[in-house]
């Protein structure tokens, strides 16, 4: 039935355009264009509406080439560097520095980010320099200190090669590559990079359990310690900047989260120009926290534990414009945030459980020259 | 048989009571039916007389110093009302405001019935339906930081920032919370001093609201920040609550164009 009331529909269409042509000189007739389109199935947990550009949606074939532009170290001033030798995968798409180090051996200012789940963020970059993956991607491919090489002289060296222009035609339509282009396949490849079956997610799919430290962690993750009707809750309060109600573990906001009194990075202010947003940096996602180490825009942060003895016990209380939040406390009137060192490993343990094996494994994110 | 027309006799028995309640009331009040217009909506934050801006010391009424650094609220379920007791809601009107997006204190109520309206009034929250179920898209995704989950709702006025009566100098407002005892969502109706705003095809009416601040932490309940700097919904989110249906929200002026 469904087939049948196709071909009827294509008859008609067929009939309609042969008739056009016949009303009309003889037009060049160019192969008609279209790709396939891939179909992202978004797992339960994660926010059911990803925000995918309408002029980039995502295709089977804009995808492919994406990820082998992503592996491309052809993009890279001395074809040494792609973006997967600072986003790899068995460190969910980080590289285990404080800080990147670039093409000519330079160190960039701040730490590789992680790129899970990264469709929803609405700022990329720890300042929010792009609102887009599309633009984020000409940033670290031209910047100085990471693989210095204009896009132009990209698309150059892809042009020249056998192996890029079908690849583009196939995706884009044209065997000549842009700059638009390549940046678009790049953000469907990104776009593709969904982490959601960590051991937390199975739990709250009720496939796996948690220990109960693990349980408690997760209380202390999304409790706001306080007298709340009469009961003085303990809490960590984490989940303010990185919200796990939209499964994100990030925020679309900017926060200092109290690093320092005075700001040798700018962050957000760099960007805005405003004094109050000095210091302040995006809150990255806590998946596969794990697994990226080590901490903070600029690294400082080897460890979890280091992570929260300082939210613990070390937040510059004096940092201008410091979030709020970071002057809680579980002491009433305290001046720490006073977790126990029990509740701190709890809260470390809980995590740990963000973990997802299966995404750092996924043979369709890892580099496919590599085969 | 029965099924290929059954939609076009449902269709036909729809249509007919439409035009029998059309017949009944509407035509009394506007004999020519005619084309809806629009209500924009502008909305300035302040702190009793100055202009809000974040990381500047305000004083409360109580004497209490403080500095804002975070101010956010939803509105929602405008409605507009007649002389004759008639009136709209504009369906699927959830707003969220941001102080730190000017773009958020201006936007525009749309397909609103021509007509001169008397009266406006909204919610400052969002209402239980929407706490428990529905789309979550727009102003009302979680992404924008201001759900807590399908259990404890949304939070409906978000203000953070410092002050030195604050025992750890944090002030963390988070109203919120839609159930008994502690239900926080406040409707208010604030006077348009005697403006009536036509709503027309081809005109182009605005309401200027003004927020303060200050009419937080004043008014029915006196909140000191010694005592009451941290609030996640509770009994002390209701006190706020009560205060914000009191006087934070006024009418500064009409423009009738």
């Amino acid at each position: 039935m469904g087939f049948s009331s196709f071909w009827r529909c294509w008859l008609v269409v067929a009939a309609v355009s042969a008739l056009l042509s016949g009303c009309e000189p003889d037009p060049p007739s160019p192969t008609p264009f279209s790709a396939t389109p891939y179909d992202l199935q978004i797992p339960g947990g994660l926010p059911a509406r990803p925000a995918i550009p309408a002029d980039n949606l995502l295709t089977v074939e804009g995808v492919a080439l994406g990820r082998m532009l992503f592996y491309e170290p052809r993009l890279s001033r001395n074809n040494t560097l792609s973006c997967g030798s600072c986003h790899q995968q068995s460190k969910a798409f980080t590289d285990g520095r404080a800080r990147a180090l670039g093409v000519d051996g330079q160190q960039h200012q701040r730490s590789t980010m992680s790129l899970a789940n990264v469709l929803w963020e609405f700022s990329l970059n720890w300042d929010g320099a792009a609102r887009s993956l599309e633009d984020q991607a000409r940033l670290p491919l031209e910047n100085p200190v990471e693989m210095h090489q204009t896009l132009g002289e990209g698309v150059r060296k892809l042009q020249q090669t056998d192996l890029y222009p079908p690849l583009f035609e196939k995706a884009f339509g044209s065997r000549l590559i842009t700059e638009a282009n390549l940046l678009k396949a790049l953000a469907q490849f990104e776009r593709t990079l969904l982490s959601a079956n960590s051991r937390y997610d199975r739990y709250l799919r009720r496939e796996a359990d948690l220990t109960r430290d693990e349980q408690m962690g997760a209380l202390l993750f999304r409790s706001h310690p306080g007298e709340v009707g009469g009961i003085f809750v303990r809490g960590a309060a984490c989940h303010h900047c990185h919200l796990e109600t939209t499964g994100l573990f990030s925020s679309p906001e900017f926060f200092n989260n109290g690093l320092d009194a005075a700001f040798a990075d700018t962050g957000r202010g760099g960007i805005t120009g405003q004094v109050a947003d000095q210091g302040k940096f995006r809150a990255p996602s806590l998946r596969n926290i794990a697994l990226t180490a080590p901490y903070m825009h600029d690294g400082r942060f080897q460890t979890l534990e280091d992570v929260v003895d300082h939210y613990n016990e070390h937040v510059e209380r004096a940092s201008p414009f410091l979030d709020p939040n970071l002057l809680l406390s579980n002491t009433p009137n305290g001046t720490k945030l006073d977790l126990t060192a029990k509740e701190k490993q709890q809260l470390i343990a809980f995590l740990r459980t963000l973990t997802d094996s299966a995404f750092i494994k996924d043979p369709r994110f890892s580099n496919p020259f590599q085969l | 048989m029965f099924l290929r027309s059954f939609p076009l006799l449902c269709l036909l028995a729809f249509a007919s009571f439409f035009t029998a309640c059309t017949d009944d009331t509407d035509t009394n009040l506007n004999p020519a039916p005619s084309q809806p217009g629009t209500l924009d909506v502008e909305i300035d934050h302040v702190a009793g007389t100055e202009p809000l801006a974040f990381n500047t010391t305000y004083t409360t009424a109580a004497g209490d110093k403080f500095t804002v650094s975070r101010f956010k609220y939803y509105l929602s379920n405008f409605t507009l009302g007649k002389t004759d007791g008639s009136s709209y809601l504009v369906p699927e009107s959830y707003f969220l405001v941001d102080e730190a997006d000017p773009e958020s204190k201006f936007f525009t109520l749309a397909d609103i019935p021509s007509g001169d309206y008397t009266s406006l009034s909204f919610t400052i929250g969002v209402d239980s339906t929407r706490n428990v179920s529905g789309a979550q898209t727009g102003a009302l995704d979680p992404i924008n930081n201001m759900f807590w989950t399908w259990d404890s709702g949304y939070i409906f006025t978000k203000l953070e920032g410092t002050s030195p009566q604050a025992p750890n100098q944090a002030l963390v407002f988070h109203i919120g919370g839609f159930k008994k005892p502690n239900n926080t969502i406040r409707s208010v109706s604030p006077t348009l001093r005697g403006v009536t705003i036509p709503i027309r095809k081809d005109r182009n009416p605005a309401v200027h609201l003004k927020a303060d601040v200050l009419r937080l932490f004043t008014g029915p309940n006196t909140i000191r920040f010694a005592t009451t700097p941290n609030v996640m919904g509770g009994a002390d989110a209701v006190k706020i609550a009560d205060n914000q249906r009191a006087g934070f929200f006024t009418v500064d002026h009409v423009h009738t164009n």
